[in-house]
């Protein structure tokens, strides 16, 4: 079992032009997240979500404290932490299967053998004919699995994901939802879903989050069990319609709201 | 329709109906024929030449008739001008731009990802990039002459220093357009500098950089005409320019046609290129 530790990690954005004031965006996190977790990120747009993930992957560098990844602090980017990103990333110079390729074609992994594990990952995530498609070719929801097929090409111990779903509709969303959860069950690996959507981080992560903004602290930290519960195939709808999803879903609002001072509110 | 047959291990997930097909391009309405009113101005000009040429407005030493031309053009091809056949003249200036494109390019694309990868670069490279964009190549082709003599040498060099510019802003814009989130990818898999600029920045940045290449072979052609204007014995610039000086007037605009009608084609090859090259930038 590997852990990814925040340590009293702490953002800040230096101002702007010489009026300007420093931004605190992360202010004093500590968080774990072990393999076998599925950690959800909530909390208003520019709470520092991203700001977060951005330093688990180790493209941001914090203030102050650290980012441990079994004990030891991490430096910079590694493959044992995987991103899908929001606008999918993806190369458009590249068909899909050498999209998914990638990471391995980095580790030096021969042609053949990385064309086959690409195959095997596309199977996976629902795609097995769209290896030779171009990107521009894809819809919306298939780069997303894409996406998320070259994540797991490199085989993670961390998957660390940044509102993948955003973008999508609500049907092609509630499919991708039960995908990544068996996805990420079957890969065994930890993951860091940071999403807008209270109902998502009910229905797939074990432990949710809530990050308050201005500057980003952290508001809660609550166990979550739906998941268990869609993996066991009870449809998403009759998991909603529950009485403990519903009290959950209304706690969390209100955490969300009062962890948002008024005036930010009204703007 | 039939949908994909049987999804082995797909996690549950049901392929909608978009994953049966790819989007394919929608098809265009009838657009107006722009190009046959090109084609009808295109002609009636030539018309307008014939008829003010025949009817002896004009002398022929300023302007002879198409068909003058015409058999002028043949006469070119097939017994030459000035010891050289047309197609020598052709190949003598294509294999000078066709040289001048691939110095500048050796060159320039390396400059502009340094430009657009370090600051140091973009301190060293920019002032000079500065300093040759706007200059007109004929004001320092006298210096290049001084230096490498009439020769090819001195002509390829005043065509690539020509190019130079362009290709190196084209691979410079380039690669500070690459999206951010291309480069953090790559770099969460575990790339190295090195991977990252060969595998993401370049791939990324083509489609920039061959537009600038197309627009320097544009530069690279029209400088290298008048540069042997100046110093030459064969090629396209020369051949017009001894006609010019005996006022074996048909020959000049054979050879302005010839001229016009290359850069055309270098044009459509490197359109061509593009497509072939980076299939994805076109792609919408
Ligand atoms: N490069 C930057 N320079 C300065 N300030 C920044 C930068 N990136 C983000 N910020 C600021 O940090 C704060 C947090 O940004 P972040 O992108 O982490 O928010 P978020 O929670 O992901 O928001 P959203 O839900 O809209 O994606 C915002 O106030 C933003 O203005
Ligand atoms: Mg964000």
């Amino acid at each position: 079992m590997s852990h990814l530790s925040f340590n009293d990690v702490s953002l800040t954005y230096p101002a702007r032009d010489r009026n300007g004031a420093a931004q605190l965006v992360l202010d004093r996190i500590s968080l774990s997240l072990s393999t076998g977790e599925f950690v959800a990120v909530i909390g208003r747009s520019g709470s520092g979500k991203t700001s977060l993930l951005n330093i688990a992957a180790g493209f941001q560098e914090p203030s102050e404290g650290t980012v441990t990844l079994d004990g030891a602090p991490i430096d910079g980017p590694g493959t044992e932490r995987a991103v899908v990103f929001q606008d999918d990333a993806l190369y458009p110079w590249l068909v899909a299967r050498d999209n998914v390729a990638f990471p391995l074609k980095l580790r030096g992994v021969g042609e053949r053998d990385r064309r086959a594990r690409a195959e095997e990952l596309l199977e996976l995530v629902g795609l097995p004919t769209a290896g030779n498609r171009r990107i521009s070719e894809l819809s919306g929801g298939m780069r997303q699995r894409v996406g998320i097929a070259r994540a797991l090409a490199a085989e993670p111990r961390f998957l660390l994901l940044d509102e993948p779903l955003g973008a999508l509709d609500s049907l092609t969303r509630s499919r991708m939802q039960t995908f990544l959860l068996n996805v990420w069950t079957k890969s065994g690996s930890g993951a860091l879903l940071i999403t807008h959507s209270i109902d998502e981080a009910l229905l797939l992560a074990t432990r949710i989050v809530v990050l308050s903004p201005h500057p980003g602290r952290l508001a809660a930290d609550i166990p979550s069990s739906f998941a268990a519960d869609i993996l066991s195939g009870t449809p998403a709808g009759d998991v909603r319609a529950s009485p403990a999803f519903k009290r959950m879903h209304d706690g969390l609002i209100g955490l969300i709201h009062t962890a948002s001072p008024e005036e930010e509110l009204a703007a | 329709m039939t949908l994909t047959t049987h999804l082995p291990q797909s996690y549950g997930y049901v392929p909608d109906v978009n994953a049966a097909q790819a989007k394919q391009t929608p098809v265009r309405k009838r657009q107006v024929p722009i190009a046959l009113v090109s084609l009808l101005t295109a002609a009636g000009l030539l018309l307008i030449w014939a008829a003010t040429a025949t009817a002896g407005l004009v002398s022929p030493i300023f302007l002879p008739a198409p068909a003058v031309v015409a058999a002028t053009l043949w006469n070119l091809v097939t017994v030459g001008f000035v010891d050289s056949t047309l197609a020598e003249h052709v190949l003598a200036s294509l294999g000078r731009v066709l040289g001048g494109l691939g110095v500048s390019v050796l060159i320039g694309v390396p400059a502009g990802l340094a430009i657009g990868m370090s600051r140091i670069g973009r301190g060293i490279l920019d002032p000079i990039v500065e300093f040759l964009r706007p200059l007109p190549p004929l004001a320092y082709l006298p210096l290049i002459i001084i230096w490498f003599g009439i020769g090819e040498a001195s002509k390829v060099t005043v065509i690539a220093l020509s190019m130079l510019p362009s290709i190196i802003i084209s691979t410079a814009a380039g690669v500070r357009a690459v999206p951010k989130d291309h480069i953090n990818a790559a770099r969460a898999f575990g790339a190295t500098r090195r991977q990252v600029t060969l595998h993401v920045v370049l791939p990324s940045a083509l489609p920039s950089i061959l537009t600038g290449t197309r627009i320097a072979l544009g530069t690279g052609w029209s400088t290298l005409v008048a540069a042997e204007l100046v110093a030459a014995t064969r090629g396209l610039g020369f051949m017009i320019q001894s006609a010019a000086q005996f006022l074996v007037t048909d020959v000049v605009i054979a050879g302005i046609a010839v001229i016009a009608l290359i850069a055309i084609l270098l044009e459509i090859a490197a359109r061509a290129l593009e497509r072939w090259l980076a299939p994805w930038a076109s792609a919408h």
